[in-house]
């Protein structure tokens, strides 16, 4: 083999390390799938009320002009009791209006695991059947979305916002918005 | 499994009208019910390593194949089904890589590789050197040589 | 204390590999063959100290020792013995020990061929499997090290995987890792060669059977693994395209393709620098997988857990072996010759194609795997490529192939001249076909797709059967088969069968897929389901328990018109440590297909969840592979292939040099 052909296989090698270099960085997940929502306007939905008797939550609560969050939670789901305190802590010190959403959960139960651990949402809703969570591209609980004023969503975070991924990933992107 | 080579024919013997169903319920034209089944052999299971949803117990996994099932009773197409999923979720939730600019590499490559390769095999013909026919002043040599050879 | 012991020997291990790697390479700088002569027993050595330590792994698997963090971690008391030995393997560290055991094995075999090998040659060769096993033993030592201890010693090991705790699973690892391995003695080879500056009909000769030894371990691992997804995952499926299993079907692929190389060189000792390249790259495939079963960059079924600082290692080691490899490919190759000439219509001009088409599929599935990363790297988007794509490739390369494995063996070698529109006319052909498959595959129906399956099996079948007949004259005095038959080379015979297998697998996976008839419903005892023509009748249901696992087992009788067929007991079972909770299917292999049973939940009112198969010819997969596996024995047996010197046999008549015409 002569001429060029010899060196293609180190070059291709040399591609795929540099690849793999790049993928290995920086503590990515590879089960974690990107949301497709980015900069697009939030989906429609229509949810009941997680309180009994309460008004439900829909589009128009996105729209009020200041950025907010929307947490996919449930009584079920581990991490979220992690995420807990960190979302207590951006609604009542940092005084974001964050919309929680029940995910595939019993009613009662979703009620209780607030009354336990504190209920850090302006308003929330009841996805009993999963569908709205498939309409938002969530693939398991929790999942937080950052919505600016006028209802589009800027930011996913996948998992938990716990330790330091608050500080690291959800601030800098909030105040990106102020 | 070979999505083009797949008869999977689903019997029903009698209308389960039993009140459970653990097992989602299938549809009741069972030709649409076949359809919605090779549907399903093409979604990815989002939440597993590398099943579709057909084959996964995980609950999202269910979740979407009642989906799959109702949008098709409905009468969407397993293209609409897919444009539904991907705008939720993104290519990545097809099992089969879309054909577009970004992914000619890809289904290409079978024959890109082969042109690469054949062709190289055709250069590196051309290219050795290939003996020519021998003069006759070296003809006659050889003929001599030939004869010695024979005679001793 | 064991531990202790097992600690230490790594160790010396390591002093002793590195002294391998640079003793030989000293020794032949200064011509030295007494010191050359020393790689042997520090090879010997290598293996000796390293089979102590996997010794005293193993050891403390057996006897529970949790004070032994990977014991404790990856075993439990109850555990049944054969499953705490393959416990020993079934996790990250544990599974590097098998890899340096083996390869520690396959220096210490090439050692043991001794004079078969010239001594400077056979020197470079045992270098390079210690510069391996340099590497290797760095990772373990430093970022894998198994026998780290804990103060506090737990009273009870976390359990291991229920679903590894398997007989088909346990033997599995460890073949495909003597097959993965095993390249690696290929790739010492290729880079020996290279160093050495040539590459010769002799070389060729010596590669091969370590090539067919590692290729048929690989066939046997993958079979294994297949088998095993088949009757434990609960639906049938046999391969999924998962990025590790990928991982193995490429080396697979190229080990193949570099067996019937090699023969070129052999006989026309010509495509030597592709055969060299063959060689590091089959091997770079098997390191490849290494890797991404242990950085987390790809999600995957056999995935272990993940930590970056082993993901980064492994990749820097990848980086100088393939890399240094590759660049002392680029740097040397043109010092291989080029020589020896052939037909365009010839049986090297058919290895060549078989050649061509097995490396252009390794390198599409390499492409396959990898896209998603690679366009993720790129430009941030996220595909998933799938079972559909790689489907495809394989229907698109291994039609064309199939047609040629049945011409090639009947073609004659180095045929001369022949008509200049013949020799335009088959690469036409060759392009034409392939071009007709990939069009038939997207417009055609199943039936057409499942006709060109079992017609490519048949034609290899029938061309098979007719070479042997041509070779022992069967059909023209059959009495003399026998006779004849014993002269035939036995690699002849190995080839026979090994394309014969791989008949008969394309013919079950066809035949499989086509025509595999499924019922899923709710059953109460008593009732009887028809799947293809025979009757499901579920006698019973009840509970029992296994050494470490509750479950609950069904009783199906199967009757085919009233007579009875088998009977199969499914399982759906609970393990305690960790939770969790596996089916496992009843199956009844007959000849003309398996009969597949699984039992699921309980739905209430006496009510059993239950999916029903029959799946014709299915065994075929694994009949096929079994021939495959008989081939390549054969051919290994063959003393021809194993030894630069001629053949045992003298030949009877000696002609006078100058009587020969």
């Amino acid at each position: 083999m002569t001429g060029f052909a010899r060196y293609i296989p180190i070059l291709v090698v040399v591609g795929l390390l540099l690849v793999f270099l790049k993928m290995m960085g920086d503590g990515r997940n590879p089960k974690e799938i990107k949301s497709v929502l980015i900069d697009k306007p939030a989906p429609v939905f229509v949810l009941p009320a997680l309180e009994e008797g309460g008004a439900g939550i829909s589009n128009a609560d996105l729209q009020t002009g200041k950025p907010m969050l929307v947490n996919f939670f449930a009584s079920w789901c581990v991490p979220c009791r992690a995420e807990h305190e960190n979302l207590m802590k951006l609604a009542y010190e940092k005084g974001i209006p964050i919309i929680g959403i029940a995910y595939k959960n019993d009613a009662a139960k979703a009620r209780e695991f607030l009354d336990e651990l504190g209920n850090p949402y302006a308003k929330t809703g009841l996805d009993r059947d999963g569908r709205t969570g498939i309409d938002w591209g969530v693939t398991g609980v929790p999942e937080t979305f950052l919505i600016d004023g006028e209802g589009i969503v800027r930011y996913r975070h996948w998992g938990p916002i716990a330790g330091d991924t608050l500080e690291q990933r959800l601030v800098p992107k909030m105040e990106g918005l102020q | 499994m070979m999505r083009a080579l797949l008869l999977v024919i689903v019997l029903f013997l009698a209308a389960p009208v039993y009140g459970v169903a653990v097992d989602e319920k299938p549809l009741a034209d069972p030709a649409m019910e076949a359809v919605a089944r090779a549907l399903m052999k093409e979604i990815r299971c989002l939440v597993c390593q590398n099943q579709s949803i057909e084959d996964s117990n995980a609950d999202l996994a269910k979740d979407l194949r009642i989906l799959v099932r109702e949008r098709i009773a409905l009468g969407d197409t397993p293209e609409n089904v897919r444009s539904y999923l991907v705008d939720r979720y993104g290519d990545w939730v097809l099992l089969e890589p879309p054909l577009n600019r970004m992914t000619l590499f890809l289904w290409g490559s079978p024959f890109l590789f082969l042109a690469i390769v054949a062709g190289g095999l055709m250069v590196s013909r051309k290219a050795r050197p290939t003996s020519e026919p021998l003069t006759s002043v070296e003809q006659v040599q050889l003929d001599k040589l030939m004869k010695e050879a024979r005679q001793k | 204390m064991i531990p202790e012991l097992g600690h230490f020997a790594l160790i010396a291990a390591l002093v002793l590999s590195l002294m391998g790697m640079i003793v030989p390479n000293v020794a032949i700088r200064r011509g030295d063959t007494r010191m050359m002569a020393l790689a042997d027993p520090i090879a010997f050595g290598q293996f000796l100290l390293v089979a102590i330590a996997f010794g005293a792994l193993t050891y403390s698997y057996i006897i529970s020792d949790f004070s032994v963090v990977n014991v404790a971690a990856n075993s439990h008391t109850a555990k049944p013995l054969l499953y705490k030995i393959s416990g020993v393997w079934g996790n990250h560290e544990g599974s590097l020990m098998l890899w340096i055991l083996i390869l520690s094995l396959f220096a210490a075999a090439v050692a043991l061929r001794g004079s078969a090998l010239p001594l400077r040659f056979r020197a470079r060769v045992l270098s390079v499997q210690s510069m391996l096993l340099v590497g290797f033993l760095l990772f373990i030592i430093f970022t894998s090290n198994p026998f780290l201890r804990l103060d506090d010693v737990p009273f009870e090991g976390n359990g291991l995987n229920p679903l590894l705790q398997d007989p088909g699973l346990a033997f599995h690892p460890p073949m495909l890792y003597l097959g993965y391995v095993g390249l690696s003695v290929v790739f010492s080879f290729a880079v020996a060669a290279l160093i050495e500056g040539e590459v010769t009909p002799l070389w060729a000769r010596w590669v091969r059977p370590w090539t067919l030894a590692a290729w048929i371990f690989l066939t046997a691992g993958i079979a294994l693994g297949s088998w095993w997804a088949y009757y434990e995952l609960g639906w049938g499926g046999w391969w999924f395209w998962d990025p590790v299993e990928n991982a193995s079907f490429m080396p697979w692929l190229a080990a193949g393709a570099l067996l019937h190389s090699s023969i070129v060189v052999e006989k026309r000792d010509a495509l030597k620098s592709w055969t060299i390249l063959l060689a590091i790259v089959a091997f770079s495939f098997s390191l490849l997988g290494t890797f991404l079963v242990r950085s987390g960059v790809l999600t995957s079924v056999h995935a272990f857990a993940v930590d970056p600082a082993r993901g980064v290692f492994i990749l820097a080691f990848l980086a100088l072996v393939i890399g240094g490899s590759l660049t002392l490919f680029a740097w040397r190759a043109p010092r291989l010759s080029p020589s020896g000439l052939f037909g365009l219509v010839s049986r090297e001009s058919a290895l060549v194609l078989n050649n061509i088409l097995l490396s252009t599929f390794a390198a599409v599935v390499l492409v396959g795997t990898l896209y998603p990363l690679i366009l993720e790297a790129v430009n941030g988007s996220q595909i998933t490529v799938g079972p559909p794509f790689f489907e495809y490739a394989a229907i698109v390369l291994m039609s064309p192939l199939v047609v040629a494995l049945g011409f090639g063996p009947l073609l004659a070698w180095k045929r001369g001249r022949i008509s200049k529109p013949l020799q335009i006319l088959v690469p036409a052909l060759i392009v034409g076909l392939v071009v007709f498959w990939a069009v038939i595959w997207k417009s055609a129906g199943g039936i057409v797709m499942t006709g060109m399956g079992i017609g490519l099996a048949i034609w290899l079948m029938v061309s098979v059967m007719l070479e042997i007949n041509d070779r022992t004259g069967f059909s023209k005095k059959p009495s003399a088969f026998f006779k004849r038959a014993r002269s035939v080379p036995r690699a002849s015979w190995g080839m026979s069968f090994a394309h014969f297998g791989l008949a008969i697998v394309i013919l079950g996976v066809t035949v499989s897929e086509a025509w595999t008839e499924e019922v899923l419903r709710l059953m109460k005892l008593g009732d009887t389901a028809r799947v293809a023509g025979y009757d499901f009748t579920l006698e019973g249901v009840k509970p029992i328990a296994g050494p470490n696992y509750t479950a609950v087992r069904a009783a199906f009788l199967v009757t085919k018109r009233g007579h009875p067929v088998a009977r199969l007991a499914p399982e759906d079972r609970v393990y305690s440590d960790p939770p969790m909770n596996t089916t496992e299917a009843g199956i009844q292999p007959l000849f003309v297909g398996d009969l597949y049973a699984v039992i699921g939940e309980n739905a209430g009112e006496g009510l059993w969840s239950v999916r029903l198969y029959f799946k014709p010819f299915i065994s075929g997969l694994w009949l096929g592979a079994g021939f495959m596996v008989i081939g390549g024995l054969i051919s290994l047996s063959d003393r021809r292939q194993r030894v630069g010197a001629p053949s045992g046999r003298r030949r009877r008549r000696k002609l006078p040099l100058q009587l020969e015409p």
